[in-house]
């Protein structure tokens, strides 16, 4: 079931790619539909899903691949992994949403994201790092095919640089991996069996080492200060929907890494240099956010933004290294918290990227200053841009806060220096609320004289995200219920 | 010793090199039109020799000939992968070389050639693999010459002089090792080279190993690669720049596996293997010819190759890795030939502007190509990066690994050079008219089936070269 759900997209991929005679509109409402039946499928998968105890898995298969190496074709879900399954499903029916009327090359646009949603699921779903591998790294290769296909601007270099980047990153992975099968005592890749008996126990120069390697393979995925410095032109010159998928899928893979393979796997080597990682986060919430502060350009003040939400993610991650006597309980808020942050950070920045690519859209200006008074002609466009504003700067009500909530409350319980972090939030809160106020309100100047309001393939695309944005907010228990477990084995298994 | 045994187990190198003798006479008796009748008698002959070895992996290793050939796994490997290429070089070329001046000799060279680098991977003796050397060596020389470019004279010049004086750096090691061990047999020198002095044993492989370098392609032996592969034609240079290097790898593989552990070979390979892909990259990236950067692009994957050289008989994954590796390379470097077979008015990266629009085939054929030699899943090299990687660190190498991964992320650089502008927007440069090279595009895309299928389906194909070598 779980192989129909992540192959499902490529089969349509191929079978866009190779009939040339599938007009344009025909390959953009095959591309709603099977998105639409993939997350018909993962609700499925959600109201199936019966929390499998620690160290196993639901809906799993196991098929034997490369046995020389001890890799399998491993696939299954747990609580950590269900939450981006279906944040991932959601995502890539709002991007064919978002296109319904795009006139360039739909047909290979099509092809190009079914392929990437195949690869972005797989990532959440294998349990193999091989597999996982190939996932991630295929996700790459995609977003660099979307980026230099469907950007503008200089999209070609930001392209090249994002592939080179990450590339040097899944090399690195790839690298740390190889450690993990060396220094695994049954020689496996197999993700499950890594956590259940870790290597390098008692070896910590080469665990540190291997954890180092793995660690930039993530940490420039993520991205964390100082390994960023890809993502503001990639999201810059990305089409809308490219940076959707970036900012809200592929960004959650290096983190989903941490929780689900750093940790883990390499437990004593994490708890050695938990600090470290508190400090990357600490310094990546604040620098996010004071550089997202200086931007004048909207996306790519939201691309630094990013860096600050994801920088919350490692200092949560990082705290539940760091172990103390009692502080069990609150290591696994932060945990929970990460995870939470993850899925929201997917459903509101997607927004955001949506809502800064109708400004491209009407006017190929992401210039905050040459907007104002948007409130007036498009009074809808400013509604859901305040909402997606504020569930972003951490408003209580929304996904956001929930998330920031567990990961402060956490993390300052077992690591009291991670308030350092606080007054990110707040340089977050004035950066939007100077965006509104700029963007919106006042009179209306520049840019904004006839500014076409947001219409309704447009609506269809954000509200589903800032929706569910707003129930993680007020009703979180359906979530939380599905996360906690998960995240409490993490935290047994990181603190063994 | 069963005369009649040995010679049959000689089967896949029989009807190459029957098929060369047939295509060679074949060709002198047609008229110029009819010479695709050789194209076909060589097709079959090669198909037949690797239908035999698959046959003939089955049976347990043995050697022949009082031990001076080896019939065991990775002679199979090179007996299958050999002839396969080869066949895929033949449809590629299937334009180009139909109904030019020399089209059956080109054939019957290649096939020497072919069986040249099959006998250097299945040398059990330093004399057959020198005899190898040779079978591979002098074909090539006309190959690359023949093709009446103005580089073309120049190249084979260079080929030649580069390949005689590795070539008399190799009978000088032979020579060397000789002397100290009494023996030119693999058997022998496994016995006698831990007593002899590891100076002497040094000097000795330093010279087998130059010859070796000279037919894979890498450091210090390459220069004749990016000249060679630009001056001759596209389906030479496929030929030249993929087939030699499987026998000389697996030459190598052989000559390290036996190797005392008084002589530090595994540091020799790898700095040899630093060296071809580092220069190999470096030289490759600002290229604008096509074929030359694929000929700097094979110096660089030589050195990865080199590392499960370096760790050979000290990692369980040496050999299977390599011969999976050679196998995707192949596969992966073929069909990037192809591709320049099938649109042979571009030359220049640039050249390749709008192709996505007008050949999407093509152009998909490439990414998978490219991107396979990059090291990008799910394709062949893929597996092979991994595997030799996993391998290198496990025999101890684990630097080496880290340099082959920088330069594995410096190689994308080059490869997206040439990838990048055939997504460009805007329509195919209409300048350029492009013939339609049917068999040239099939052989793309078919190779780039192969580098996904091996890639895909790696259990398979490594469990069946995971044997040990004969001796």
């Amino acid at each position: 079931m779980l192989s129909v759900v992540v192959f499902l997209p490529v089969l349509a991929a191929i079978v866009l790619a190779a009939v040339p005679r599938i007009t344009d509109a025909a390959a953009r409402w095959i591309w709603l539909v099977v998105t639409l039946v993939d997350l018909a499928l993962v609700v499925g998968l959600w109201l199936a899903y019966r929390d499998p105890g620690a160290g196993n898995l639901a809906f799993e298969e196991q098929v034997p691949w490369i046995p020389n190496v001890g890799s399998t074709y491993h696939l299954g879900v747990d609580g950590l992994s269900l939450p981006l399954v279906a944040l991932t499903a959601l995502i890539f029916v709002v991007c064919a949403v978002f296109v319904l009327r795009a006139t360039d090359r739909p047909r290979s646009q099509a092809a190009l994201f079914l392929f990437l949603q195949t690869s972005s699921l797989g990532v959440f779903a294998a349990q193999d790092l091989i597999l996982f591998f190939v996932f991630f790294d295929l996700s790459i290769v995609g977003m660099y095919f979307v980026i230099a296909g469907w950007g503008h601007g200089n999209a070609a270099r930001s392209a090249l640089k994002f592939f080179l980047y990450t590339f040097l990153g899944s090399l690195a992975l790839l690298v740390g991996f190889i450690g993990l099968y060396l220094g695994s005592a049954a020689k496996t890749f197999d993700m499950v069996e890594l956590a259940s008996n870790p290597p390098f126990g008692d070896q910590p120069v080469v665990g540190g080492l291997v954890l180092a390697a793995v660690f930039v393979g993530l940490a420039i995925k993520t991205p964390t200060f100082p390994f960023h410095t890809w993502l503001p032109p990639a999201h810059t010159d990305a089409p809308a929907i490219g940076s959707v998928v970036l900012a809200s899928i592929l960004l959650k893979m290096g983190t989903y890494g941490f929780v689900r393979i750093a940790m883990p796997m390499l437990p004593d080597a994490w708890r050695d240099w938990a600090w470290f990682v508190v400090v990357i986060g600490i310094i990546s919430v604040l620098y996010g956010a004071l550089v997202a502060l200086a931007q004048t350009d909207f996306k790519r003040m939201i691309a630094y933004t990013s860096v600050n939400h994801m920088g919350y993610v490692i200092l949560a991650v990082g705290a539940a290294g760091v172990v103390s006597d009692s502080a069990a309980q609150a290591r696994q808020v932060a945990v929970t918290g990460a995870v939470v942050q993850m899925v929201s950070h997917g459903l509101i920045t997607g927004a955001l990227f949506l809502i800064a690519g109708v400004l491209h859209d009407r006017k190929g200006n992401y210039d905050i200053d040459s907007y104002g008074g948007l409130a007036a002609p498009a009074p809808r466009y400013a509604a859901v841009f305040g909402i997606a504003a504020f569930a972003s700067l951490g408003l209580p009500g929304f996904s956001g806060f929930i998330a920031e909530f567990q990961i402060f409350a956490g993390s300052i319980g077992t690591v009291p220096l991670a308030a350092l972090a606080l007054p990110g939030i707040l340089i977050t809160a004035a950066l939007f609320l100077r965006a509104l106020q700029r963007m919106l309100t006042g009179e209306t100047r520049g840019l904004s004289v006839g500014f076409r309001d947001l219409d309704r393939r447009e609506i269809l695309a954000i509200a589903p995200l800032l929706l569910f944005a707003v129930i993680i907010g007020i009703a979180p228990r359906f979530l939380l219920d599905i996360i906690e477990p998960a995240s409490s084995t993490i935290v047994d298994l990181v603190s063994r | 010793m069963n005369m009649q045994r040995d010679t049959l187990a000689l089967l896949p190198e029989i009807l190459v090199l029957a098929g060369a003798v047939i295509a060679l006479f074949a060709g002198s008796f047609l008229r110029r039109d009819r010479q695709f009748v050789t194209r076909s008698v060589a097709i079959v002959a090669l198909l037949l020799a690797a239908t035999a070895a698959v046959v003939e992996l089955n049976s347990p290793a043995t050697t022949i000939f009082e031990g001076s050939f080896a019939v065991d796994v990775a002679t199979g490997a090179a007996r299958i992968i050999i002839p396969l290429a080869t066949i895929l070089v033949l449809v590629l070329g299937a334009e180009e070389l139909g109904g030019s001046a020399r089209e059956s000799e080109t054939y019957t060279l290649m096939m020497l050639s072919a069986l040249g680098a099959i006998a250097m991977a299945g040398a059990n003796d330093l004399l057959v693999l020198a005899a190898g050397y040779l079978l591979a060596s002098i074909p090539l020389y006309a190959l690359v010459g023949m093709s009446r470019s103005p580089g073309a004279a120049e190249a084979a010049l260079k080929t030649y002089l580069v390949g005689a004086l590795m070539g008399i750096a190799m009978l000088l090691g032979v020579t060397i090792l000789y002397g100290i061990a009494g023996s030119t047999s693999y058997a022998e020198l496994q016995l006698t080279l831990g007593n002899a002095p590891p100076a002497a044993v040094l000097a000795g492989i330093v010279g087998v190993m130059a010859g070796l370098m000279f037919k894979a392609g890498g450091v210090p032996g390459h220069f004749w690669v990016p000249d060679a592969t630009q001056a001759s034609g596209t389906a030479v240079g496929a030929f030249l720049a993929s087939i030699p290097k499987i026998g000389a790898l697996i030459a190598a593989y052989r000559l390290f596996e036996l190797l005392p552990r008084s002589v530090n070979g595994p540091l020799l390979v790898a700095i040899l293997a630093t060296a071809s892909m580092t220069l190999g990259n470096l030289a490759a990236f600002w290229q604008t010819d096509v074929k030359r950067l694929l000929g700097w692009s094979t110096v660089s994957q030589v050195g990865y190759l080199l590392l499960p050289v370096a760790v050979a008989g000290q990692a369980d994954l040496a050999l299977p890795s390599l011969l999976l590796y050679l196998a995707g390379y192949a596969a992966a470097n073929i069909t990037a030939f192809a591709v320049i077979a099938a649109l042979p008015t571009r030359r220049s990266i640039e050249d390749y502007r709008g192709v996505a629009a007008a050949h999407p085939w093509l152009a998909g054929a490439l990414v998978v190509s490219l991107l396979g030699l990059v090291g990008t899943p799910p394709t062949a090299v893929f597996v092979g990066k991994l595997t030799t990687f996993t391998a290198a660190w496990d025999g101890g190498l684990a630097w080496l690994v880290v340099v082959a991964a920088l330069n594995t992320v410096a190689s994308l650089f080059y490869y997206l050079r040439w990838l990048a502008p055939m997504f460009a927007r805007g329509g195919a440069d209409v300048r350029i008219p492009a013939p339609w090279h049917p068999w040239a595009s099939r052989a793309a895309v078919m190779g780039a089936l192969v580098a996904l299928i091996i890639g895909i389906a790696a259990g398979p194909v490594l469990a069946a070269f995971d044997a040990p070598l004969v001796g």
